[in-house]
């Protein structure tokens, strides 16, 4: 089958005259889709952002009415009062959009869609992809049962039922998706692409499919529970017939716990290119980097029980817990020493890439390692369920997963659209986006280590939160102006696909495949498969005295032509 | 406002801000050595016209040095931690002599059902408070956690104390409450558009003063 597929579109790779529709719609190009995913989720980051506005102001501002409040209808504010049923949706659906609909289709949907191939060499994917649809919840993005499960509970049924249904589609499309980059990857490899000569974002990618295939069907299966629980009369999680409420969690942690990675795992591959590449420098221990992954993403499965040490799951349980979970910090330091080894002696370019991917190796460290006091499970007790862990999340999901988007989008856009970003406005939003950043999500972690609760609308019931309102209205501050500067990179986006200088084959000079295409990468990619000589990191090699880059297909006389370049091509 | 962890009010408070400060001291080193090799690196290595950058693909004992480093390091961190959560929250953790209050949440309340003058609960004498928990100072004393409709969670910050209520399960938390005080409870799992005001008022009394309390809410509650 995929051998068809293969001979199949060799013939695609030249001149293009498919209509519009044919070209951007309803596409089976694998760069295309990538660049629809792009479109879709930058939406679905915005919008997750605008309703993380409002829950600020809510916590900085409680009872005071919110400009522009008095548009939304009365069963969300009340004069341009957020009220808590309206709070409890904005913390659900904020969640759930950056989770699944941005940051989830941002790193797999988009990268993988466009990298792949072009990375490993492929006229374009084993199969077409799918897509995903939206829907307002009251019970969190973990949706938990018996809250999810009855309607008289949470005051929510239709939206509940979306929310049901939204997952099992989009699920569907991940699974299928992640098949398609298995499947590309194994197969579809140019001749000499050997696995240890592949670049570490398409190890990340790989890595991360195989965790999507096994961990999505989890939470579909559960959102079908938890469906027919809403729908049908059952009674799965639903414990006044005998259903069970921690099945759900257990179940949704299964999934939940491998996703933490998905959302992480791709982005640690696209830094490591951009960190090699702003360094001018080869990968650090390249082969550790790829144990870590797979390291990383084998200890994922052992830890779901983390998020219900104080669920009243059998505490000996925690325990074990508790030591995988402190475990995965190793294969994350290593990557860490070796992000920084490469940069060690190097000759470092701060491109806006780097620029980010640094800030991701500076703000994925604080996330790390505020992930040791919640495996701790005594000062869990104290923290669990609290804002250290919503900053704690923040910094490995934004400082971690965000900055390296922020690095990857300017770093490929080139590939996608021809013209660059602008870099002057680039480095504007990264320091302005830094800084308003920490200043929004450090001082979580001291309102966490006060008691703070989350998912709290209105902190000042409580005496001992009443003191810490003005390190709330100082957060909230700085979150608008961290949502206003990504204004500057919106525009920036938008402006440099239509006006952004015209990009040259290879503007970062890098040594990927994807770079001996010319910008934008055309239909069908490449006319003949390229051939690959070395690794993706020979930066500053002594073969060449001239440049400080080595690509993986250029050959030099000492070169010998890979084997499989003569056996025919799978 | 207070930029530390609250007052310890528990018997054990003490060993959870202690583990808490050894990991800020721990993850503080790992900290300081990141940021501050990155932030060197960044100006020490920055392009220069000339520079080349040092060829090389790794160094097989580097990478043995920091796998090993945090290794031992976590697995220590997480047999000390073992220690003390088995003493905290073990199956077996929950004092022999420990006085027992039943503590049922339900959308958006805390209510809790005391002993009565027998110390036993499940006797006639038994009598329930909304939103109010006493306890004596210096005494353990064993929640016993249900709940009505949904997973709500019992939260009190001075105590150190957290213990999700779950529908359809009996769960038992326990403390020893260390300083006489007025403090807070509160729910820390989203229950629904009222949690944030499923809260409770925390009375540790004397033991004098709780004996005379109990007399008199035993009382009030007859009528």
């Amino acid at each position: 089958m995929t051998s068809v597929a293969a001979t199949a579109r060799v013939p695609h790779a030249h001149h293009d005259d498919r209509s519009f529709i044919r070209k951007y719609i309803f596409s089976t190009d694998h760069k295309i889709i990538g660049i629809q995913f792009l479109f879709v989720s930058l939406f679905f980051l915005l919008l997750g952002g605008l309703l993380a506005m409002q829950m600020r102001w809510q916590l900085g501002f409680p009872g005071k009415p919110m400009p522009g409040g008095g548009l939304l209808p009365e069963t969300m504010a009340a004069n341009g009062v957020i009220l808590p049923e309206y709070y409890v949706q904005l913390v659900s659906m904020h969640g759930t959009f950056m989770v699944f609909f941005a940051i989830m289709p941002l790193l797999v949907g988009v990268y993988a869609n466009f990298l792949i191939p072009l990375k490993i060499g492929a006229h374009d994917m084993a199969f077409a992809s799918l897509f995903v649809p939206e829907g307002a919840i009251r019970s969190g993005w973990t949706n938990y049962a018996p809250l999810s499960a009855r309607p008289d509970l949470s005051g929510v049924t239709t939206g509940q039922i979306l929310w049901c249904v939204s997952i099992v589609v989009l699920g569907l499309s991940s699974v299928m998706g992640s098949v398609n980059y298995i499947t590309t990857i194994i197969n579809h490899r140019a001749p000499g692409m050997t696995w240890f000569r592949m670049p570490l974002s398409v190890w990340a990618l790989f890595i991360t499919a195989i965790l999507a295939v096994l961990a999505l069907p989890v939470l579909q299966g559960a959102a079908i529970l938890l469906l027919f629980d809403q729908t049908i009369g059952t009674h799965f999680f639903d414990p006044v017939a005998g259903g069970q409420a921690l099945l759900w969690q257990h179940l949704f942690w299964f999934f939940g716990h491998p996703e933490v990675y998905i959302l992480i795992l791709p982005a640690m591959g696209m830094v490591s290119d951009m960190i090699a590449n702003g360094s001018r420098k080869p990968i650090f221990g390249y082969h550790s980097m790829v144990f870590a992954i797979i390291g990383i993403a084998f200890l994922g499965w052992l830890v779901w029980g983390h998020h219900m040490f104080m669920s009243g799951m059998n505490p000996t349980l925690g325990s074990s817990f508790m030591v995988s979970t402190l475990v995965i910090a190793v294969p994350s330091a290593v990557k860490v020493f070796n992000w920084m080894g490469t940069m060690w002696r190097g000759n470092l370019r701060f491109h806006v890439p780097m620029l980010n991917a640094v800030a991701f190796v500076a703000m994925f460290v604080i996330g790390g390692l505020s992930g040791i006091y919640m495996a701790a499970t005594p000062v869990d007790m104290f923290i669990h369920d609290g804002y250290f862990i919503v900053a704690h999340l923040h910094y490995v999901l934004f400082g971690g997963s965000l900055f390296a988007l922020f690095g990857a989008i300017p770093y490929w856009f080139p590939k996608m659209f021809g013209r660059m970003m602008s870099e002057r406005w680039g480095k504007v939003h990264f320091w302005l986006t830094f800084v308003f950043y920490n200043f929004t999500f450090f001082p979580m972690h001291i309102l966490g280590m006060a008691g703070h609760m989350r998912r709290i609308y209105d902190p000042t019931q409580y005496e001992f939160l009443k003191p810490y309102q003005p390190m709330n209205e100082f957060i909230s501050v700085s979150a608008f102006l961290l949502f206003a500067t990504q204004l500057i990179f919106f525009v920036n986006f938008w402006w440099s696909l239509f006006k952004g200088k015209k990009a040259d084959l290879n503007p970062w000079q890098d040594n990927g495949l994807e770079w001996s295409l010319p910008s934008p990468a055309p239909h069908g990619n490449w006319e003949t498969v390229p051939r690959v000589y070395r690794g993706p990191y020979e930066f500053s090699s002594p073969e060449v005295s001239d440049r400080d880059y080595l690509p993986q297909h250029e050959k030099r006389p000492t070169d010998r032509e890979p084997a499989s370049a003569t056996a025919p091509a799978h | 406002m207070h930029w530390w962890l609250p007052l310890k009010g528990s018997t054990f408070a003490g060993d959870i801000d202690g583990l808490f400060l050894a990991i800020l001291i721990i993850t503080g080193i790992a900290f300081v050595v990141v940021e501050a090799g990155l932030i060197w690196f960044v100006i020490k290595y920055r392009q220069r016209p000339g520079r080349k950058a040092f060829y090389t693909h790794g160094n097989t004992r580097a990478e043995v040095i920091w796998t090993t480093i945090p290794a031992v390091t976590m697995v220590a961190l997480g047999l000390i931690s073992n220690h003390y959560w088995v003493r905290i929250k073990g199956r077996n953790s929950v004092p022999a002599n420990a006085y027992p209050i039943a503590i049922h949440a339900k959308q958006f309340e805390w209510q809790v059902t005391y002993p009565g003058a027998d110390g036993q609960l499940g006797t006639p004498d038994d009598f329930t408070v909304r939103n109010q928990l006493h306890v004596p100072v210096g005494r353990p004393v064993v929640v016993h956690l249900s709940s009505e409709d949904v997973i709500h969670s019992f939260f009190v910050p001075v105590f150190r104390v957290k213990q999700d209520a779950v529908p359809g399960m009996d769960i038992k938390a326990w403390f020893q409450a260390t300083v006489p005080g007025q403090y807070e409870l509160g729910c820390a799992e989203l229950c629904g558009m009222g949690h944030y005001r499923m809260r409770a008022q925390v009375f540790v009394h004397t033991p004098e003063e709780y004996d005379a309390w109990m007399r008199q809410a035993a009382q009030e509650a007859k009528q």
